[in-house]
């Protein structure tokens, strides 16, 4: 069930990211030029900004009530230890949504500078919130900074456990550069559908440039920071890296299967590369990794959830960051945009591929952790909660997400569709109507 | 010392616990009248004053919720997951009426026509309604001791659907509608629409008398169903705080009889905290049945991590909210406000020398390659991060000056 809220609120995280930013630049650019595109822009954007976060908001909620309802005994157990990364995220939580208040109802009513100082805390809080939430999950898969002494945690110190972790710092990069991939392919998606039907002003232009140029300079980025994750969790984590690859054996120069099913203990149908894991997890040849068999089968993650997950990501990604050098060859080569209808349809289909290459994402990092909740410390089925009715509530949680998931794409259209005034007359008369502008 | 720092995390969630009654109650209370607002012009009117009133706030007001939760389960991880897992139901409820109360609030933004609005606002109505009083109820569940320690080791019904957990989750309710036809009607009064105001001052009379009598009715249910509350509630410690609280609710009826909507807030709010805080110190030191604070609490560090952190974070928070507050109430989001003169500063795209710019970016991005990916040191690593995202920002100031510089260009094929 977490794992269906984490799937809805994961896209949305990917939003409180990386659109501030691109909302803020489109605005500075607006006050700097006095034109009033890209102030159309940036307040349209502030809108679905908000209804975005407003959703946010709510997957949030229930994420921190499941995280007690359904594992009652992690949070028990290991509160002390990760809570804190928690409530100084409640906190980033509330200082966003306090700003984006003010910023998206300040709109037009507030100087131009204030406006824009008041959009910098959404930026900020939006980064150490989402800091926060990774540094939890870092603590999960190499937990540290507590001892267990009969089943009891003691000698806490949540610093450590939270901040002083080696395994933070790939997983927030790696989360970073993709919050921005997918925010720039799903945002420039909707612009270059409109030029697939025939709409291509300045404004559509300007909706396509702006997040397609940071998606395309950042997917082929994330290639190399995905290989530097890989080689992390390669040290620390040596099965996840074995259930990724479905690598059975313990084994020198092992090769790399693309593509294939793993079962009875081997990749059937794969493309086999010698020697090329090895070779990318410790850059040597002959390289031992360490194979399933390292541990007892009921200590092993589901192989092929894991490798299945990790093969889509990393298909999708290195798509996506070939889409992205193609738009960089032609503006390094031409000058201009790309023309041929071919890379706007990409740029459509990339928006909605980067999302599955986001939650296969942390499917890997999460599935390949199992059995454990807490990295060789704590099984998942010792945290989960002993109350009944879980499946009935699962059923109620799902059907009310589908319900939210429709009434999300209804507005966005609407918003979308609201009729454009150029330049804008301070406010767009049908958005005043609907009732978001007070 | 020991006995301080293990209180002092309990202090915010109270603190936070009664804010969030009052602020987030009101914004309930807000969807209740939206329900009952009548038909015809006026009740059209009182919908979209109640709307618009809330709009800029509500996300805030709600985040006390998830900053009560996360406190509780960081300071007293064994006290929170009894509770979570005994009345996983009622929480649950609270949690899907905040699911569609949000998203309601959300989706209104894109309904066109009044039909449209009007089933939103029910959808709105109905889960208002309803996450107050599961939140109540669960609160009654923990308050009558049907909550033992344990991972789910309470019933799963019985320990909030009693008489007790029933009559303050309608107290809830009810006092959410007090708070908000309160704050509503302050605010008609600022914008100088006595129609409203009048609307909103007898809701507000109405909902204050019905609350009142609803919570001295309430003290026989209490005695009929777990007289150990009725009476630590009346004896001692807590009586003080109970006075209070009752004479606080009588003084902000008056408050609002006589227009003094501002003070009838915070005295409304007065009486929230003197009951929360009464109900505390009945049953101090213990949370739960056999549980103290001093063996619920977390440990001496992270207990002060969560101190450093809630103080830290207030500093920041409550200048912020205050900024929001004061915005919002001095009408300065209303749709007549006039924006303040900007300006026009009339400068052109930025300059950038592409060239060299494009000559750095591909120089970061090689070298932000060989040590990222090459390199093996944690120190290169952290090096070549740098250097790739230097790439992405400064190819991003290669393309997109440029780019948005050049006219559109004839749509494809």
């Amino acid at each position: 069930m977490q794992a269906l809220s984490f799937a809805v609120h994961i896209p949305l995280v990917a939003f409180g990211i990386a659109f501030p930013v691109m909302v803020l630049f489109v605005e500075w650019l607006g006050h700097r030029t006095s034109d009033g595109l890209y102030l159309t822009l940036a307040r349209r954007w502030s809108r679905v900004m908000l209804a975005l976060f407003g959703v946010g908001v709510i997957t949030g909620t229930v994420l921190s009530f499941e995280m007690g309802l359904l594992w009652p005994n992690f949070t028990g157990t290991f509160g002390a230890v990760f809570g804190l990364g928690f409530a100084i995220e409640g906190f980033s939580f509330f200082l966003e949504a306090i700003f984006i208040g003010i910023y998206v109802y300040g709109w037009g009513k507030l100087s131009a500078r204030v406006h824009m100082l008041s959009g910098i805390p959404i930026v900020i809080t939006g980064f150490t919130g989402s800091l926060m939430v990774i540094s939890v999950n870092a603590w999960m898969n190499h937990p540290g900074g507590f001892r267990l002494a009969g089943g009891k945690v003691i000698d806490v110190d949540p610093f450590k456990a939270l901040f002083a972790n080696t395994y933070l710092w790939h997983e927030l990069v790696h989360m970073y550069v993709a919050g921005y991939i997918v925010v720039g392919f799903i945002v420039s998606g909707c612009y270059a559908f409109a030029r697939l039907r025939g709409r291509w002003t300045r404004y559509e232009r300007t909706g396509l440039v702006v997040p397609l140029t940071i998606a395309a300079l950042a997917s082929p980025i994330q290639i190399l920071v995905g290989d530097w994750a890989a080689r992390v969790v390669a040290t620390t984590q040596p099965i996840k890296l074995a259930a990724i690859e479905g690598l059975y054996k313990t084994t020198r120069g092992a090769p790399e299967h693309i593509l294939g099913w793993y079962t009875a203990n081997q990749v059937k149908y794969g493309i086999a590369i010698p020697r090329l894991l090895s070779i990318l997890a410790f850059h040597s040849l002959n390289a031992k990794i360490e194979g399933l068999d390292a541990v007892p089968p009921d200590q092993r993650p589901p192989v092929n959830v894991v490798r299945v997950s990790f093969q889509l990501m990393v298909g999708i990604g290195t798509l996506l960051a070939v889409l992205g050098v193609a738009y960089l060859v032609i503006w390094l080569r031409h000058k201009r945009l790309p023309r041929g209808r071919w890379f706007y349809q990409a740029v459509v289909l990339a928006g909605p591929l980067s999302v599955v290459a986001l939650i296969a994402g942390w499917v890997v990092t999460e599935v390949g952790r199992q059995p454990w909740v807490v990295y060789g410390v704590m099984r998942t089925n010792a945290a989960v909660t002993g109350a009944h009715g879980i499946p009935v509530s699962y059923g109620v949680l799902a059907a009310s997400y589908v319900l939210v998931a429709c009434g999300l794409v209804w507005v966005l259209r609407r918003l979308a569709g609201a009729p454009l005034e150029l330049p804008p007359d301070r406010d767009p008369p049908e958005l005043a109507a609907g009732g978001v502008t007070p | 010392m020991t006995t301080v720092l293990q209180a002092l995390p309990l202090v915010f969630v109270l603190i936070g616990m009664t804010l969030y009654v009052v602020l987030a109650g009101a914004d309930f209370g807000a969807g209740l009248w939206q329900l009952f607002s009548g038909g015809g012009e006026e009740g059209e009117q009182v919908r979209e004053h109640a709307h618009d009133s809330m709009g800029p706030v509500w996300e805030a007001n709600h985040v006390w919720l998830i900053f009560v939760i996360t406190v509780l389960w960081t300071a007293y991880p064994r006290a929170f997951s009894s509770i979570a897992s005994t009345l996983a139901v009622p929480l649950f409820i609270a949690l899907i009426g905040i699911i569609f109360r949000g998203a309601a609030y959300a989706f209104r933004a894109g309904a066109r026509s009044q039909r449209e609005s009007g089933a939103i606002d029910t959808v709105f109505s109905l889960s208002s309604i309803l996450a107050p009083f599961a939140l109540g109820a669960a609160v009654g569940g923990i308050a009558t001791n049907r909550v033992p320690v344990g991972n789910a080791a309470g019933a799963l019904f019985s320990s909030w659907l009693n008489p007790t957990s029933i009559f303050i989750g309608v107290l809830s309710v009810l006092s959410g509608a007090y708070l908000a036809a309160v704050y509503l009607a302050a605010d008609a009064a600022r914008d100088a629409d006595p129609a409203i105001e009048r609307a909103f001052r007898l809701r507000a009379l109405g909902a204050g008398v019905a609350a009142g009598g609803v919570a001295v009715a309430g003290l026989f249910v209490v005695n009929a169903d777990s007289h150990q509350l009725f009476h630590s509630l009346l004896t001692g410690r807590a009586l003080p705080a109970v006075i209070i609280s009752f004479i606080a609710g009588v003084v902000t009826i008056v408050l609002v009889y006589i227009r003094r909507y501002e003070p009838a807030r915070y005295c409304a709010a007065g009486a929230v905290a003197a009951v929360v805080l009464g109900w505390v110190l009945s049953r101090w030191p213990t949370i739960l049945p056999g549980l103290t604070i001093h063996q619920a609490a977390a440990g001496h560090d992270t207990l002060v991590w969560v101190v450093a952190a809630v103080v830290g974070g207030g500093v920041i928070l409550f200048p912020s909210l205050g900024f929001l507050f004061r915005l919002t109430l001095a009408g300065r989001f209303a749709s007549d406000a006039e924006p303040p003169p900007s300006k026009p500063t009339g400068l052109g795209m930025p300059d950038i020398r592409p060239r060299l710019l494009t000559r750095s970016a591909i120089a970061c991005v090689i070298v932000g390659f060989l040590l990222l990916n090459i390199a093996d040191a944690d120190w290169e690593h952290a090096v070549g991060v740098v250097l790739l995202i230097t790439f992405i920002v400064l190819g991003f100031r290669v393309i997109v000056f440029p780019a948005l510089g050049q006219g559109p260009a004839a749509p494809a094929d």
